[in-house]
């Protein structure tokens, strides 16, 4: 799977790790990784460690899985992104939408 | 056999065999399976009754008179085209050669005598299986030519009638040269430039999330607001607003526009800039030097609500020469076979190399077939030159209404007290009344140049108190427009007067504008005494006033401007 997802055990957390390519064939695997889950996490975590490249629609994901966590209202945060993936997340000024580290 | 009748479908097969006991023998066999068969006794036969009645399977004797087997195969491949019509070489042969030359003929298969029925129904079985694969094969194909077709079709009229939207600009203007693949909307790719009434120019590069039809559905409304709303006089931040407002509201969550906007003034030689998520733009010094990047600071249009949107600019100073250089994400992301992107570094290595602007676009081409052997479809590069206004010829307004109406006689009193300023930028309706004063259209140019300066000296030297002298020279430029973003934020009292007084004359008529200021105001003899040469980057608004209008004075300490236009009668 180059998409996995883990809920913490006290189902406050959910931690997305995307592998490889993240761009628009990663779409319903993404989405999967937090739609129909039986109870909406406080935070949600995009672990980008093994992520080697993002493209825009990669950043529309983001927003849909933003707004799916309630918009501004949500807290999700991206970790463990790599300096190129950093690099692109910048120039989309993203680190105004998202706690990015 | 009767056990492969049923689930056999019925086809029919050609046998030519000029052996008469064999023919019957191998007709009976086929029969048997519940095929229909047709017979030939030589190559000449087969042929010829393969064109009439176009069997599904051809078993062709190898050694026949008149014509053997190997031209009738040769002639049947050729008569059935694309279509698969499967033959089986029926042969003694058993010489590798011989066998050789039945498949390099066109044959299929072969069959070796003694004949075994069980094995003939075998093949012709195996060989159904094989023509109705390729008939399939061939109908998908036509299938997807079909909506290939189709498609390019859609995109074609999509694309006529968006070029009709977006070549309304002034793409064709004489300092911008730009480069864009012609499916470029396609690719979510989108170039639009147009003159404000002032002269000014706006342009913009943008850049849709995706690729296709889901890319290019943005473009429309978004142009549409682009052309509409500065055309009318509306400057960038207004523009913008509106079209992150649009976009929010039409867009779906996950699409956004990626794009980077500016305002080219070519009189007062600044340019304003707004960059949302788009690679860094470039100011290019004329003599060559260190590049000045157009950072992204800003969230792409369609990302967030219309009460979070900043519409913050830069302003930069521009000299002549100078140029601006605007590019998509194809080129930096652009990347060689082991995933690594040309980048930025690349990029600036070959701005810093150019020498001449007019092969700029095809060092950066070359650079980027250099890195990687062939570049990406979607590269949009744009070069926009700074020259004297008088190069440039924005076309004429065209009005719709007959003139007749026209008032001639009025006066009107607009004052705009803090809380409008901040966030409301009138000219736009002053300059839409002003559009009715008929005799004044052949100069709405000079007018709404002389409005916009009148209302930004008001607003900035005037309320806000901004010393002039501080935009002196470029370095403290930046700092100027910061702080008139930080005074104008905490604004809280103060006011503008906009006095419009239009009388008519015996042979046309005037306009006296009269804007006024609470601000402390200014030292009119010695600002307006000093040389043009002096007054640089900051005196440039006052002069340009008394170039444009018929008569121009400063009163009441310099917080109250008139300034005269007039107009002969129309023909």
């Amino acid at each position: 799977m180059a998409v996995e997802s883990v809920v913490s055990q006290d189902g406050k957390k959910l931690t997305i790790k995307v592998k490889g390519r993240f761009d628009f064939g990663k779409h319903q695997e993404f989405r999967n990784a937090y739609e129909h889950k039986p109870a909406r996490p406080d935070s949600v975590v995009v672990d980008l460690k093994e992520a080697t490249y993002l493209d825009s629609s990669a950043l529309g994901m983001l927003l849909l899985l933003r707004d799916h966590a309630g918009g501004d209202e949500s807290d999700v945060r991206v970790v463990n992104a790599s300096s190129d993936v950093r690099k692109i997340l910048a120039i989309s000024n993203f680190d105004k939408l998202f706690d990015i580290s | 056999m009767n056990q492969v009748c049923a689930d056999v479908e019925a086809l029919s097969v050609l046998i030519a065999e000029d052996g008469a006991a064999d023919r019957l023998l191998l007709a009976t066999i086929v029969r048997k399976q519940g095929h229909q068969v047709l017979t030939a006794e030589n190559g000449e036969q087969a042929v010829a009754l393969f064109a009439e009645r176009r069997p599904h399977v051809v078993l062709l004797d190898a050694m026949m008179p008149v014509m053997d087997g190997f031209e009738a195969a040769r002639q049947i491949k050729a008569l059935a085209g694309e279509a698969l019509v499967p033959i089986i070489f029926l042969t003694s042969l058993s010489e590798e050669q011989a066998l050789v030359r039945c498949l390099e003929a066109g044959g299929d298969d072969f069959l070796a005598k003694p004949y075994s029925p069980v094995i003939l129904a075998a093949k012709i079985k195996a060989m159904d299986r094989l023509r109705r694969l390729q008939a399939t094969v061939l109908e998908q194909r036509d299938q997807i030519a079909r909506h290939h077709n189709h498609l390019l079709n859609e995109q074609r009229v999509a694309k006529a009638v968006f070029d009709q939207v977006a070549h309304a600009g002034c793409l064709s203007a004489p300092n911008i040269r730009y480069l864009q693949s012609p499916y470029a909307l396609f690719n979510g790719d989108l170039l639009l430039a147009a003159y404000t009434p002032a002269g000014d120019m706006h342009v913009l590069l943008g850049d849709f999330t995706g690729h296709g039809l889901p890319a290019a559905v943005g473009a429309m409304p978004l142009a549409e607001v682009f052309y509409g709303m500065t055309a009318k006089g509306y400057g960038l931040a207004e523009t913008l607003r509106e079209m992150n407002a649009k976009l929010k509201r039409i867009l779906p969550v996950d699409m956004f526009c990626c794009a980077l906007l500016l305002n080219l003034s070519f009189q007062r030689r600044v340019v304003e800039v707004w960059n949302g998520g788009m690679p860094d733009g470039y100011l290019l010094p004329a003599s060559g030097g260190e590049p000045q990047p157009l950072v992204s600071r800003h969230l792409p249009l369609g990302i967030l609500a219309p009460e979070q949107f900043d519409d913050t600019t830069e302003v930069l100073p521009l000299a002549l020469g100078e140029r601006l250089f605007l590019l998509s994400d194809g080129v930096v992301d652009t990347s060689d076979e082991n995933d690594q992107l040309f980048g930025v570094e690349r990029l600036r290595r070959v701005l810093a190399a150019n020498r001449q602007p007019a092969l700029l676009f095809e060092e950066v081409l070359q650079a980027l077939d250099g890195f990687r052997g062939r570049s990406r479809d979607d590269v949009s590069l744009l070069d926009i030159e700074v020259v004297e206004p008088q190069l440039l010829s924005p076309p004429p307004v065209i009005y719709s209404d007959s003139g007749q109406s026209s008032p001639l006689d009025w006066s009107l009193q607009f004052e705009f007290r803090a809380d409008t300023l901040k966030r409301f930028n009138p000219l736009p309706y002053l300059l839409q009344l002003l559009q009715e004063i008929h005799g004044l259209r052949a100069q709405s140019g000079a007018l709404h140049s002389v409005l916009t300066e009148l209302y930004s000296n008001a607003l900035e030297h005037g309320v806000l108190g901004l010393d002039s002298a501080l935009k002196r020279d470029a370095r403290s430029f930046a700092s100027y427009y910061q702080m008139r973003n930080e005074r104008l934020q905490a604004l809280s009292e103060g006011f503008i007067r906009v006095h419009l007084r239009v009388e008519p004359g015996p042979r046309g008529g005037r306009l006296i504008i009269e804007v006024e200021d609470s601000g402390k105001g200014f030292n009119v003899s010695k600002v307006l005494a000093r040389p043009v040469s002096e007054q640089g980057l900051c005196g440039r608004g006052l002069n340009l006033i008394r170039r444009l209008s018929r008569r121009a004075e400063w009163v009441d300490e310099g917080r109250r401007a008139c300034v005269e236009f007039a107009w002969e009668a129309l023909a």
